[in-house]
């Protein structure tokens, strides 16, 4: 069991530099591939406009897309195993339509500045402020709904519920916005990993590193989590603690991918389950490595995808993301009593 | 030999206590578990076995009264101290059908391991060992998900037994499964019992299994709260009848189980050639509603109307008021009796 998951982790490795690659050869506008390849080893460009396009347009797009993916997967994996239940996602609970909100707020109410891209600096902070209290908010209700409602399906439609609560506030906001603020939270809300340049990069990096940080530091606890909590508690795990560092963790993940790329659906409910069926194991040790890399791979992937129609422009991200994740979940309920973790 | 004790309870108050309002369950209990012993926890249902369980485990505080693990009061140990001397095997669901059984039974080990749960030579060594004791080597690498309950019980046991905790608690561990596995699961845990030095407490509703496998027996009532003691010295004693009060059954003091209280207005006597034959007529009688007088000798004198001597099984003779019958099975006896 152990030598599979180096045996994925260096072949999913190697799939994952070669898409990150691909990423920065391909895009809506046709750069020669000599000549990407040639700017990309610190080479001249013949034009500098593709220099500009490649370093400071793709290269931020395809990290974006790694960590983003990485992140995503990552809190759809926190979020399973600690309501010890397979369905739920940061967007089934509705967690990223709390951070939705939360930008939503600051960007509508905000007076209408554009896109995270053009925010001031104290602009950029207020949204990444915004996502995190909204999606931390709705955190702490669904946990707290959790300790009444025990079916593991009706806690799924409850967090549905409070999307469509925070979305009809989101409407309502809209309403009473200015119509430049409404057309940019609606560009917003197509997802794009092009929303992060190079200046807000390390700040954005910085944000995914600590969350995925908290999630290795609690791999022991979430495997004893797998037998429920009153077990966890019997093996040493301080509940309310694993639960609070659980709750930052996803919070800080899903606010950061929302808050720079729009609320990106269904790579932290389907990512979670390619890993587990490529591995055959709930095993976090494994697992939530797997689950990172395959994170990556996915969300690269669909950054790719989004360039297919060339200079014609560029394929909204929640477009492309159901296409791959829909069918994971449709194969996985379908099959729910052979998978061995749904038993 | 005394043995060495590894909880005590004084005057033990245990409940819920929320919002401010205290809901008591039991007070005033006092007991013990000692190292090597199995103890059997019976009660009816509502009874608060649960409540028990959850207080000795410390997944819920007592309310008052003393509790002591290991000689110290139970809430000054911190969780993961605790973890190294309380072991448990729930009911609750889990979710690990995803992990090997290997795999599980290493989660006991988190109480010893570091900081990422990696497992040294020696956790490895122990894990094998207790998956070996509990007879399931065989399905070592095989998923949680595809052992049966009985399989899945015993490797929750084996979880329990590499935390290498003096005191194992388990709920209800034989509930829902075949026969076969129960009695093989009592004995599981009886000689861990006593070859692990282990103090283990279950509770059940299999009480014929804990007469034979318990040390000691602890009753728990709604009325009078806990009765403890040797299962013999309980037995013999009487103080079986204590745990079901106010229901309509009663104690078969012979056999070890419980029997429906007779409210046969119809009267017989019956002499058996031999205890089973004797055994199995008492319980085809009472079913059809007749209280019996059970005659010592062929030849006592009675002034029952209805007599009935039992040879064999296939040698029924039936006196009826006036009338004599011999019959060759019970179908026969019992379609002319009712």
């Amino acid at each position: 069991m152990r030598s599979k998951g180096k045996i994925y982790g260096a072949v999913l490795g190697v799939i994952t530099a070669i898409l990150f690659v691909a990423n920065l050869l391909f895009g809506s506008i046709d750069i020669p591939i000599n000549e990407a390849l040639n700017i990309l080893i610190g080479g001249e460009a013949s034009r500098e406009s593709w220099r500009f396009i490649i370093l400071e347009s793709r290269l931020p797009q395809a990290i974006t897309a790694l960590l983003c993916g990485a992140a995503l997967a990552c809190s759809g994996l926190l979020l399973q195993t600690s309501f010890n239940n397979p369905l739920a996602g940061p967007s089934i609970l509705g967690i990223d339509s709390g951070a939705s909100l939360g930008v939503a707020i600051i960007i509508l109410l905000g007076g209408g500045v554009i896109s995270t891209q053009t925010l001031s600096i104290s602009g950029f902070f207020a949204v990444i402020i915004g996502a995190t209290l909204g999606a931390s908010l709705i955190m702490a209700v669904i946990l707290f709904l959790s300790t009444m409602i025990k079916s593991n399906i009706m806690l799924l439609i409850a967090g549905i519920m409070i999307g469509y609560i925070t979305s009809s506030i989101i409407s309502l906001l809209n309403f009473f916005a200015t119509a430049e603020g409404v057309h940019s939270y609606t560009i917003w809300g197509l997802g794009n990993f092009g929303g992060v340049s190079m200046e807000q990069l390390p700040l954005f990096s910085l944000l995914i590193f600590i969350g995925i940080f908290i999630a290795i530091l609690l791999i022991k606890p979430l495997n004893a989590m797998l037998l429920g909590n009153r077990y966890a508690e019997n093996l040493g795990v301080n509940i309310k603690r694993t639960r609070n560092l659980l709750l930052l963790a996803t919070g800080i993940l899903t606010a950061a991918t929302t808050a720079f790329c729009g609320p990106v659906a269904f790579i932290g409910l389907a990512v979670p389950h390619i890993a587990r069926l490529l591995l055959g194991t709930s095993n976090h040790n494994q697992l939530l490595p797997i689950t990172l890399i395959c994170g990556s791979v996915v969300a690269l992937l669909c950054n790719l995808l989004c360039t297919i129609p060339g200079s014609s422009g560029i394929l909204p991200l929640n477009a492309i993301t159901p296409i791959f994740g829909a069918p994971v979940i449709i194969y996985v309920i379908v099959n729910q009593r052979k998978i061995q973790y749904f038993n | 030999m005394s043995k060495k004790q590894i909880i005590e309870a004084v005057n033990l108050k245990i409940g819920y206590n929320d919002t401010s309002k205290e809901k008591v369950v039991h007070q005033g209990l006092n007991f013990q578990l000692n190292l090597g012993e199995l103890t059997c926890l019976l009660g009816a249902n509502g009874a608060g076995k649960s409540t028990l369980l959850r207080t000795l485990s410390a997944a819920q505080p007592r309310l008052d009264g003393k509790l002591s693990l290991d000689g110290k009061p139970i809430n000054e140990y911190s969780e993961r101290e605790r973890s190294k001397l309380i072991g448990v095997v729930l009911t609750d669901k889990i979710f690990a059908g995803g992990l090997t059984v290997y795999e599980l039974v290493s989660l006991g080990r988190q109480p010893h391991t570091g900081f990422f749960g990696r497992l040294s030579k020696k956790d490895n060594e122990i894990i094998k060992q207790a998956i070996k004791s509990v007879g399931i080597e065989h399905k070592s690498e095989s998923y949680v998900a595809e052992l049966s309950d009985g399989e899945r019980q015993k490797a929750m046991i084996a979880k329990a037994l590499v935390q290498e905790s003096p005191l194992i608690i388990l709920d209800e561990p034989t509930a829902f499964l075949d026969v076969v596995s129960r009695i093989e699961i009592m004995q599981l845990l009886h000689k861990i019992a006593s070859e692990h030095n282990r103090a283990i407490l279950l509770s059940t509703h299999d009480i014929d299994q804990a007469l034979v496998l318990a040390d000691k027996l602890w009753l728990l009532t709604k009325g009078q709260g806990i009765i403890c003691g040797t299962t013999e010295d309980i037995i013999l004693q009487h103080k079986m009848e204590n745990l079901f009060p106010n229901s309509n059954i009663k104690f078969d003091y012979d056999h070890g189980v419980y029997y429906p209280t007779v409210h046969g207005d119809k009267k017989l006597a019956l002499y058996a050639s031999d205890k089973t034959l004797l055994h199995w007529c008492l319980n085809a009688l009472n079913r059809i509603g007749y209280s019996c007088k059970i005659l010592q000798s062929t030849d006592e004198p009675c002034n029952h109307e209805i007599i009935l001597h039992a040879e064999s099984s296939c040698i029924l003779h039936l006196q009826l008021k006036e009338e004599s019958l011999t019959l060759s099975n019970f179908e026969e006896l019992i379609s002319t009796l009712s």
